[in-house]
């Protein structure tokens, strides 16, 4: 393998793994909030690129409109599921609340068949994200850069908002002790609902980067980002946003350089990230950045 | 006296049963009858994952995978190589597979065995964790046996699949089975094992602190719960006859999922009302993919609205009626008498 050969799968790796980056911090983040796993995050991010492919078709909005209406709705969406399907089932014991999250990811899959139809649609790509730049024998799309741009500054705006805001030291805070922050006087419903909003907008644009660059969507596009955006957060050590993110972009870089170095493996390699999944969670349970795993 | 009168009652149910199924071998429609042996294997998988699920209360996901591989076992060993040649068009069958061909109950045996052998093996990792984390595991092994199984185009012939299965299930090998099964299950669970893991599912650092071994209890209900599934599998396969890689996803799991937990966690008879209500009320919601009308209101039909009102439903009995149909309890004939009497006295009052 050349080493340009190398570079080329090198940014490859890159852009996937900074998608799967985005898409994991805010999975991570609900579930260090919430100690609730929340499958339907991946369906929650089908819908946001509906939103803005809706928002193209049938308004006719210019994308940088439509893509910020798209993660806005979905922010509604995920605020509707918070209250609708998992504040219910907040004071029961974890298994009903892992019932409800797959029965809501079910009820959003089946919900986007009924209401768009099943056959893939193409997703609009700006001219802006779709040029190809060139540099020696590698080529790119610029939005292979877009993407670890986008994911990188909503990783900074995700650390602002938990670290330095009074929002996020109550989030913080309940996922320590839920109850005692309710006898501190914090309205611990509103901020989970803030909290669902912003995995939900933040999943939303995961999946308007993802649509981007794979530009079919179709109502189960969601289960396969989903599930390996958890591997990545359970690599980087669930609960840590950070640590989803540098977990999102070892699975892409894992993920691409083992698909380049052992071509005849390709149609595993969907495989692959469950088995890094298991081995994680057999050989080094708490992840790169490691914290204690939760009973 | 009373465990005389269980005796006797259901032996005659169980008698009574075979009597329907003689009648309807010969009497009722086709689609009856694949009614017939859809409900009784959707019975034998529901209350086999309800072992691991609702009474050993480790929460997997993993039927779709043990399922899978028992379909495929039990029918790449009884199709003969003649029609092998006509499945493997792409990539030859790898030897000794291509050659055997084994009779129907061995290769359910084997079905079983292997899955239960696999499970045995997935034990291992799999329950060293709890939990969420033990529900995402067993997905991915799901999802990992279905991706092998779409690519090893030697063995399982990848996307194409197999076809031209014999139709080998009747209702005496369906029924027969979830007979079996529904027994096996009901004496295990009354069992000093049976009792170990409820300890288990209720408190399992308890447990362990009484001296219950959990990783042994766990690994047990996880084989059986596989050997159920794995037969069932091949039943299935036998039934439908051309399986493939999109039969086992996820969505085989969520519906098992639905059935377990809108009969009640934790309840053998819960399990099996629920899937013959969901193999029925599967046919009956049929009725709203098509057009109807409610009164002067012409509702047209929505294809896939069946899947959204049985994902409603999950939701519903999570926020609403956790427990399900049966909650924890089981079906006993005293429970039933109690049930006949106190309608009896209502109704007596009532007339008054």
């Amino acid at each position: 393998m050349t080493f340009s050969i190398f570079l080329q799968q090198l940014i490859n790796g890159v852009s996937l793994g900074s998608l799967y980056g985005l898409i994991a911090i805010g999975y991570t983040m609900v579930y260090g909030i919430l100690r609730l796993i929340n499958f339907a995050h991946g369906d929650v991010l089908m819908m946001g690129c509906y939103f803005a492919f809706y928002a193209i078709l049938i308004f006719s909005l210019p994308w940088w409109v439509s893509f910020p209406i798209g993660i806005f709705l979905t922010a509604l969406l995920g605020i509707a599921i918070d209250r609708g399907a998992y504040l219910p089932v907040r004071k029961a014991p974890r298994i009903s609340a892992l019932i409800t999250a797959i029965g809501v990811s079910f009820f959003l899959e089946n919900l986007g068949l009924v209401l768009f139809g099943g056959r893939p649609k193409p997703f609009h790509r700006p001219p802006v994200f779709g040029k190809v730049l060139e540099w020696g024998d590698i080529r790119f799309l610029t939005l292979s850069l877009w993407i670890p741009s986008i994911a990188f500054f909503s990783l900074l705006l995700l650390l602002w908002v938990v670290y330095r805001t009074r929002t996020g030291r109550a989030m913080r805070a309940i996922s320590r002790d839920m109850e005692t922050v309710r006898l501190m006087g914090v309205d611990v419903n509103r901020i989970t609902s803030i909290t669902f909003a912003l995995g939900s907008a933040l999943a939303a644009a995961g999946g308007i980067m993802w649509a981007l660059k794979f530009p079919q969507i179709d109502p189960y596009m969601g289960i396969i980002p989903g599930l390996k955006a958890f591997v990545a957060a359970v690599l980087g050590g669930i609960g840590n946003v950070l640590g989803a993110a540098l977990g999102g972009l070892l699975l892409g870089l894992v993920e691409i350089l083992l698909v380049a170095l052992m071509p005849s493996l390709a149609g595993y390699k969907d495989a692959f990230a469950f088995l890094i999944l298991i081995g994680i969670l057999l050989f080094k349970p708490t992840g790169i950045i490691g914290e204690k795993l939760p009973d | 006296m009373d465990k005389v009168r269980d005796r006797i009652l259901s032996g005659f149910s169980v008698a009574g049963l075979f009597v329907f199924l003689y009648w309807a071998q010969g009497n009722a429609t086709e689609y009856q009858v694949r009614l017939l042996n859809n409900c009784a294997i959707f019975i034998t998988l529901a209350v086999s994952y309800n072992l691991i699920n609702g009474i050993c209360g480790q929460f997997s996901l993993e039927p779709n995978a043990f399922v899978a591989i028992g379909a495929y076992t039990s029918a790449l060993l009884t199709m003969t190589p003649a029609e092998k040649q006509l499945s493997f068009i792409i990539e030859p069958l790898v030897w000794p597979l291509n050659v055997i061909s084994f009779p129907f109950w061995l290769s359910l045996l084997v079905a079983g065995t292997v899955t239960a052998f696999l499970a045995l093996l997935m034990g291992f990792p799999v329950f060293r964790v709890r939990g969420d984390y033990l529900a995402i595991v067993t997905l991915g092994f799901g999802e990992v046996v279905r991706v092998v199984a779409n690519n090893l185009q030697s063995v399982t012939n990848g996307p194409l699949g197999l076809k031209g299965i014999a139709p080998y299930t009747n209702l005496w090998w369906s029924f027969g089975f979830m007979t079996l099964t529904l027994f096996f299950v009901h004496r295990l669970t009354g069992s000093s094992f049976g009792r170990a893991m409820k300890a288990i599912r209720e408190d399992e650092v308890a447990a362990e602190a009484m001296g219950v071994r959990s990783f042994r209890h766990k690994m047990m209900a996880f084989t059986v719960s596989g050997f159920f599934e794995g037969v069932a599998g091949g039943m299935l396969a036998h039934l439908i006859t051309t399986i493939s890689p999109v039969l086992f996803t996820f969505f085989l799991t969520f519906n098992l999922l639905i059935i377990i937990v809108v009969g009640g966690l934790g309840s053998t008879t819960g399990s099996a009302i629920a899937a013959v209500l969901f193999v029925l009320g599967g046919e009956a919601l049929r009725a709203v993919e098509e057009p109807f009308s409610v009164g002067p209101l012409q509702v047209p039909g929505i294809p896939g609205m069946r899947m959204v009102i049985f994902s409603l439903i999950l939701i519903v009995v999570m926020i609403f009626a956790r427990k399900g149909v049966m909650g924890r309890e089981e079906f006993s004939w005293q429970g039933l008498i109690n049930l006949i009497r106190g309608v009896q006295e209502s109704g007596v009052q009532g007339v008054k």
